[in-house]
């Protein structure tokens, strides 16, 4: 059985049907990106993931248990963490506390220590600025505190949206290379991504969406190559 | 006697009650961005809780008075909580989606339903507060301060301190704070954010219990409708600060008290007519008769909270200490 399973999810948001009764799976340890037009419905299928939006239909299974209408706060206790679109940092916070912020659910506290060390010695950036509040970072030092921040949480299945918008190239391929060294460490991820050229690169296995349904499912390499892949969303 | 230092006293007291009342509507402002206009109301009530209490066991002899005022806080703290979380629950959470108008006007309507509640319990009257406590004056430089406005301040203060450490150094204070700034996320991190706006209004009304019984035992007199004018002026110290700021409530709320008190006490004197009296003969007659023909007497103490909340919509809306973060996207 899949980590995750989506069975039919039909979400509404907003008076409009947003996604349109899909069906996706994660296996255990993939890297999976979920690419597409803008407005194609990705975030909306994230956020019911995350328990942000409720669906008006469908089940979502993780790890065998029904998470369908499961409301955010019980997510990341059973292992399902999200970076928000948009970063969604503490402003007010400092980085220290942001960090702190994703591991609120834990009491182990000296391996709470221990990932704090260990997710500021991925981002030496973080390190650089820990006292200051987050509000005063950059668009690519607020993306690496929400990641960080989610690890912080010792999630199974992250779930990363549009982890690359609005970043300097420099920056966009960074955030990568940390995708890729999460997903090596034993992470499931789930990414959603306008930019398809690298999220196909990361990733094991792709799903195209569109107009709120899934229209093309396949091997990462396989998208790459398709014809309709590269024409749609890899502007050749 | 130096009215400066007095009044400076006075002002301190009373400005120190404004700190927690504000600090009520502060922290619901900060999570929900409601302004949470029963919340003088829920004051109100635990002075009068406080007032049964103690009227009921003050007859009763041989509990010392500090037992019973004591005993009249613990019985108004836990009242008042309750009423905060029923309000919050029945009135307000079913709005949360709402645009922001709809639960604003409900908060002036559970304060109407509350006020002629408490008319109808209570009394239409004014009601003494028991005076029970020993009230010693002690002389100051020229000024006195009682026994009563030292447990007054030295109670609001602690009450403010308190607070401080629950909402910086604790884990509920950091839950607090991550969901005053983005509700969502906060839920994200695992935080139930229900449990913890219900626990912001149950704070600040066991706060505002507190508060309503300091103010019963510096006025000697409760009466339904004061919550009423004490909620407003305190919701004034909190816009002052900057509303959502907890160290601008408290700074707010004591400006506030000392403004209040030094403009009543110097109101009279600053618009005395007899300092013009050279304008007219028939004012200066007067002066020469009487001494002094006052424009605005120290009844209109009232006055001075709302021109401050006017002077600082025009001028700095975000108050003394409501700056903001820009979140860069």
């Amino acid at each position: 059985m899949s980590l995750l399973e989506v069975k039919g999810l039909e979400v509404s948001y907003g008076g409009i049907v947003a996604v349109r009764g899909i069906h996706l799976a994660v296996e255990q340890g993939e890297l999976v990106a979920l690419i597409g037009a803008n407005g194609a419905g990705k975030t909306t299928t994230l956020k019911a993931l995350a328990g942000m939006l409720r669906p008006s239909s469908g089940s979502v299974h993780f790890d065998g248990h029904a998470i369908t209408r499961e409301p955010s706060h019980r997510l990341l206790p059973r292992g399902i963490a999200l970076v928000p679109e948009g970063r969604g940092v503490f402003a007010r916070l400092t980085v220290r506390e942001n960090l702190e912020m994703g591991a609120y659910i834990r009491h182990d506290r000296a391996a709470v220590k221990a990932d704090m060390a260990r997710v500021l010695e991925l981002f030496p950036r973080l390190h650089e600025r820990r006292a200051q509040v987050a509000g005063t970072l950059s668009g690519g030092e607020q993306q690496m505190l929400a990641i960080g921040r989610a690890l912080m949480g010792r999630p199974r299945l992250l779930l990363l949206d549009e982890p690359s918008m609005g970043l300097a190239p420099m920056m966009v391929q960074k955030i990568f290379e940390v995708i890729r060294m999460i997903s090596a460490e034993g992470v499931t991820v789930l990414l959603v991504e306008q930019n398809a050229s690298l999220a196909l690169q990361a990733a094991n296995r792709g799903y195209v969406m569109e107009s709120g349904a899934i229209t093309l499912t396949d091997s990462a390499a396989a998208l790459l190559a398709s014809a309709q892949v590269r024409q749609a969303y890899l502007g050749e | 006697m130096d009215i400066f230092l007095q009044q400076l006293i006075n002002g301190l007291t009373l400005g120190s009650v404004y700190a927690v009342v504000a600090l009520g509507y502060t922290m619901v402002y900060g999570i929900i961005q409601l302004i949470n206009f029963a919340h003088g109301e829920v004051v109100m009530i635990g002075g009068m809780v406080a007032l049964w209490t103690i009227g009921a066991l003050a007859g009763s002899a041989g509990l010392p008075p500090t037992v019973v005022v004591l005993a009249g806080v613990a019985s108004a703290v836990p009242v008042c909580m309750l009423l905060g979380w029923s309000i919050e629950r029945a009135a307000y959470r079913p709005l949360r989606g709402a645009p922001r108008l709809a639960p604003l006007i409900t908060a002036i309507g559970i304060s109407i339903i509350l006020q002629n509640v408490a008319l109808m319990i209570f009394s239409r009257n004014p009601l003494p507060f028991p005076q029970i406590l020993p009230n010693p004056v002690f002389e100051v430089a020229g000024a006195t301060i009682s026994l009563v406005q030292i447990i007054i301040i030295a109670t609001c203060l602690l009450l403010m301190g308190g607070l401080t450490l629950l909402v910086y150094r604790t884990r509920l204070g950091m839950a607090m704070r991550a969901t005053s700034e983005n509700p969502a996320v906060a839920g994200l991190m695992g935080i139930p954010i229900d449990r913890v706006i219900s626990t912001t209004f149950v704070i600040g009304a066991g706060l505002g219990a507190v508060a309503g019984v300091l103010n019963g035992l510096y006025y000697g007199i409760v009466h339904y409708t004061f919550g009423a004018m004490l909620g407003l002026k305190a919701f004034c110290a909190a816009v002052l600060g900057g509303i959502g700021n907890m160290a601008g409530a408290m700074l707010g709320g004591i400006l506030l008290g000392v403004v209040e008190a030094l403009g009543t006490g110097y109101i009279g004197e600053m618009t005395d007519l007899c300092h013009v009296g050279f304008l007219s003969t028939a004012l200066a007659e007067r002066c020469a008769r009487d001494g002094h023909v006052v424009l605005f007497g120290s009844n209109y103490q009232d006055v001075f909270a709302f021109l401050v909340l006017i002077v600082v919509l025009v001028f700095r809306p975000s108050g003394l200490l409501g700056e903001r973060v820009s979140d860069r996207a």
